[in-house]
C-alpha cells in the first residue's frame, strides 16, 4: 500500500483543497484526515459517519480537596505553574506528567485519562475515510495524528484499496513528525510568496530528516512567478521533484462554498487542468 | 497590553495582521512572533538581530555508576522516556517532557539534567519596534516550551502585539494564554469559519475577549458575518481582496508601506481593541 501525505509548511496554501481535488481523480483510495487540530476535510467530502471512538491519551491530575492538607509540595514540584495558590490544578497548563499525584503524601491527587477527542470511520462520495477530532486546548495531536494514519490504513487492508491519501498538517512540529513516519512520498504545497517559500524549506528539510521523499507543487503561481521559479529552482536543488504550477485561480473557493471538489464545481477551470496533470504526474510517480 | 493575533486556519492573513498593526502603531511596540515552527513576521519586518539565544530543555542523563536498576524513574514517567532495559537505563530525549519527576524520584541521585536543544530566539528591533522570534529545530516535535521562552521577553506595561501560530492545541493555548484580548483573523469560507469557530472556544476557554478581522471579505459567503452576529463577536476589520494586497505580500512587502492608506485604518483597529479591553477592566 501506498500513503501520499499532503503538507505544506506553512497554512492555507490550498493543501486540503487540492487533496480533495485529488479524491476525485484518484481511484482505489481511502481518505485520511490528519490535520486533527483544525479538520477541514469532512467540509468538502460530507461523510457518513459508521464508526465513531473517543481518543483517549494522557492524564490530567485533580486534587481531592477533602484529603488535600496543603503542605505544599505539590506545587514545589510543578514545573507548568499548573496548582494555584488554593490548590486547583489548571487543567489546560497541567501537563499531565504525574509528578503531583507521585509524591503527594495524602494521595490527594486523582489522575484520570483524558479523552483529548474523538475519530471516526466514515463513506463519503469517494469512497472510505478516517478522520479526528482534536478538543480545543488538548495535547497529544501527533498522537492522534499517528492513530487516524493507522485507521486508514487498515481501512485500505480491509476494502483491498492500495492508496491513502492524506491531509496533512500545517508547521513542522509535532503532529507533522507524526505525519511523516512510513509515509511513501509527501507532496508539498506551498505558494510563491517569501512566507510559503520559508516555510516550503523548513518543512522539505523536516521531510529529508525522516527520509521520506519529497514532491512540490506552486498553488497560485501566477501571484509573483519570480517567486514560483525561485522555489522550483530550490526544489531541484534538494532532488525534491517539482509536480508543476497551479495557477491562482477563484474556482477553489467557490467549489469550497459549495462543499465540492474543483472537479465536481467545474473541470474545465485553469485550476481543474493543471491539477488533473500534477495528479497524473504523482500516480505515475508513485506507480500507482 | 497584549494582543494575540490567532485565526485557527492557517493562511488567512495573521502575520499580515500583526506586522502592519505593529508598524502602524509607532515606537515602543513589541512583536513577538509565536509561530516557532513556521516563523514568518520577519520577512516583513526585516528587523535588525542583536541577540541570538539557544533554548534547550532540561532532559535526565543517568550516571550509571550510581544507579542500582531500582526502576523508579520508569515508574514514574507518563511519557516513556526513561526506561530500564537488562543493566542499563535508556532516555529517550526526544520523548522527554521535561518535569523532572525521574530526577526528584531517584533514590541515590543518580540523575541529573542536560539540555535538548528547542531552538533559538532571536531579538532585534526596526526602527522602534522590538522584535522578539522563536524558531524551532527542524526535527525537534515540542514548540511549547519555545514559544514560552519567546513570551519570557513580553515587557510589561508596553504594547505588545504576539502572532501565534495556526490550529487549536496546546501550542496556540502557549501563545494566547495571559493575552488581554486576541483578534482573530478569518476568511469568509467554510474551512475559514469551520476553524474560527474552535479558535472562538480556545478564546472563550481561556476567558480572553476576541474580536474579528475578515480578511479577502469580498469572496466567499456571508456565513461568517452571520456568526459573529449570532455570537455577538465585534467585525473590527474588513480587508477586501485585493490582488495588489496579495503581491505586496509574496514581495514580503506591508500593506502600509505600499498603500499608506492603510496605517490609519490599523490605528483605528488598535483603538477598538483598546476600547473592548479598557470597557472590560472598567467593569471587572
Amino acid at each position: 500500500m501506498k500513503e501520499l501525505v499532503v503538507i505544506s509548511g506553512k497554512g492555507g496554501t490550498g493543501k486540503t483543497s487540492i487533496l480533495a481535488a485529488f479524491a476525485s481523480l484518484a481511484k482505489g483510495k481511502v481518505l485520511c484526515d490528519a490535520d486533527v487540530d483544525a479538520a477541514d476535510l469532512h467540509l468538502i467530502m460530507d461523510p457518513q459517519i459508521s464508526e465513531r471512538h473517543d481518543f483517549e491519551s494522557g492524564h490530567t491530575a485533580i486534587i481531592n480537596q477533602d484529603k488535600c492538607t496543603r503542605c505544599d509540595l505539590c506545587r514545589g514540584l510543578c514545573r507548568w505553574n499548573a496548582i494555584s495558590d488554593d490548590f486547583v490544578v489548571d487543567s489546560i497548563a497541567c501537563e499531565g506528567c504525574g509528578v503531583c499525584r507521585y509524591f503527594c503524601p495524602e494521595e490527594a491527587i486523582e489522575f484520570p485519562l483524558s479523552t483529548c477527542g474523538e475519530w471516526f470511520i466514515s463513506e463519503t462520495r469517494f469512497g472510505p475515510m478516517a478522520h479526528a477530532r482534536l478538543g480545543i486546548a488538548e495535547e497529544n495531536s501527533g498522537k492522534l495524528v499517528v492513530l487516524i494514519r493507522q485507521v486508514g490504513k487498515k481501512l485500505a487492508e480491509e476494502k483491498n484499496l492500495n492508496l491513502l491519501l492524506t491531509d496533512g498538517p500545517p508547521g513542522i512540529g509535532c503532529p507533522v513528525i507524526a505525519s511523516l513516519g512510513g509515509a511513501t512520498a509527501v507532496l508539498i504545497v506551498t505558494e510563491p510568496t517569501v512566507s510559503g517559500r520559508h516555510d516550503m524549506e523548513r518543512v522539505a528539510e523536516l521531510a529529508a530528516f525522516f527520509k521520506v521523499p519529497g514532491m512540490v507543487c506552486v498553488n497560485k503561481f501566477d501571484l509573483n512567478p519570480d517567486q514560483g521559479r525561485a522555489i522550483e529552482d530550490f526544489a531541484r536543488e534538494r532532488q525534491i521533484r517539482v509536480m508543476g504550477r497551479i495557477p491562482f485561480d477563484p474556482v477553489f473557493t467557490r467549489a469550497m462554498v459549495q462543499a465540492k471538489t474543483i472537479f465536481e464545481y467545474d473541470g474545465n477551470s485553469a485550476a481543474a487542468g493543471a491539477v488533473k496533470k500534477i495528479w497524473e504526474d504523482v500516480a505515475q510517480h508513485l506507480d500507482i | 497590553m497584549i494582543i494575540s493575533i490567532a485565526s485557527g486556519k492557517g493562511g488567512t492573513g495573521k502575520t499580515t495582521v500583526a506586522t502592519n498593526l505593529a508598524v502602524s502603531l509607532g515606537s515602543g511596540v513589541q512583536l513577538l512572533d509565536c509561530d516557532v515552527e513556521e516563523p514568518n513576521a520577519h520577512l516583513f519586518i526585516h528587523p535588525l538581530i542583536e541577540e541570538v539565544k539557544i533554548i534547550a530543555t532540561p532532559v535526565p542523563e543517568v550516571d550509571m555508576d550510581k544507579c542500582t536498576l531500582c526502576k523508579k524513574c520508569a515508574e514514574i514517567c507518563q511519557f516513556k522516556a526513561i526506561v530500564v532495559l537488562g543493566k542499563t537505563v535508556l532516555s529517550f530525549h526526544e520523548l522527554c517532557h521535561s518535569c523532572g519527576g525521574c530526577m526528584e524520584v531517584c533514590p541515590e541521585k543518580a540523575i541529573s539534567e542536560v539540555g535538548r536543544e528547542l531552538g533559538l530566539i532571536e531579538r532585534g528591533h526596526m526602527d522602534g519596534l522590538e522584535f522578539v522570534h522563536g524558531r524551532l529545530r527542524v526535527g525537534e516535535a515540542m514548540s511549547p516550551p519555545l514559544i514560552r521562552a519567546v513570551k519570557e521577553f513580553t515587557r510589561l506595561g508596553g504594547l505588545t502585539i504576539i502572532d501565534a501560530p495556526p490550529g487549536t492545541s496546546c501550542p496556540v493555548i502557549a501563545s494566547m494564554k495571559g493575552s488581554d484580548f486576541v483578534l482573530l483573523v478569518t476568511e469568509p469560507t467554510p474551512f475559514g469559519l469551520h476553524d474560527l469557530k474552535l479558535a472562538v472556544g480556545a478564546t472563550r476557554m481561556l476567558g480572553i475577549p476576541c474580536g474579528l478581522v475578515i480578511n479577502c471579505s469580498d469572496i466567499g459567503d456571508d456565513q461568517v458575518s452571520t456568526y459573529a452576529r449570532t455570537e455577538d463577536i465585534p467585525v473590527l476589520m474588513e480587508i477586501p481582496f485585493d490582488r495588489r494586497i496579495a503581491e505586496t505580500y509574496s514581495r514580503g512587502q506591508m500593506i502600509v508601506e505600499v498603500m499608506p492608506e492603510w496605517k490609519v485604518r490599523f490605528q483605528r483597529l488598535y483603538h477598538r481593541i483598546e476600547k473592548i479591553v479598557d470597557l472590560k477592566g472598567s467593569m471587572a
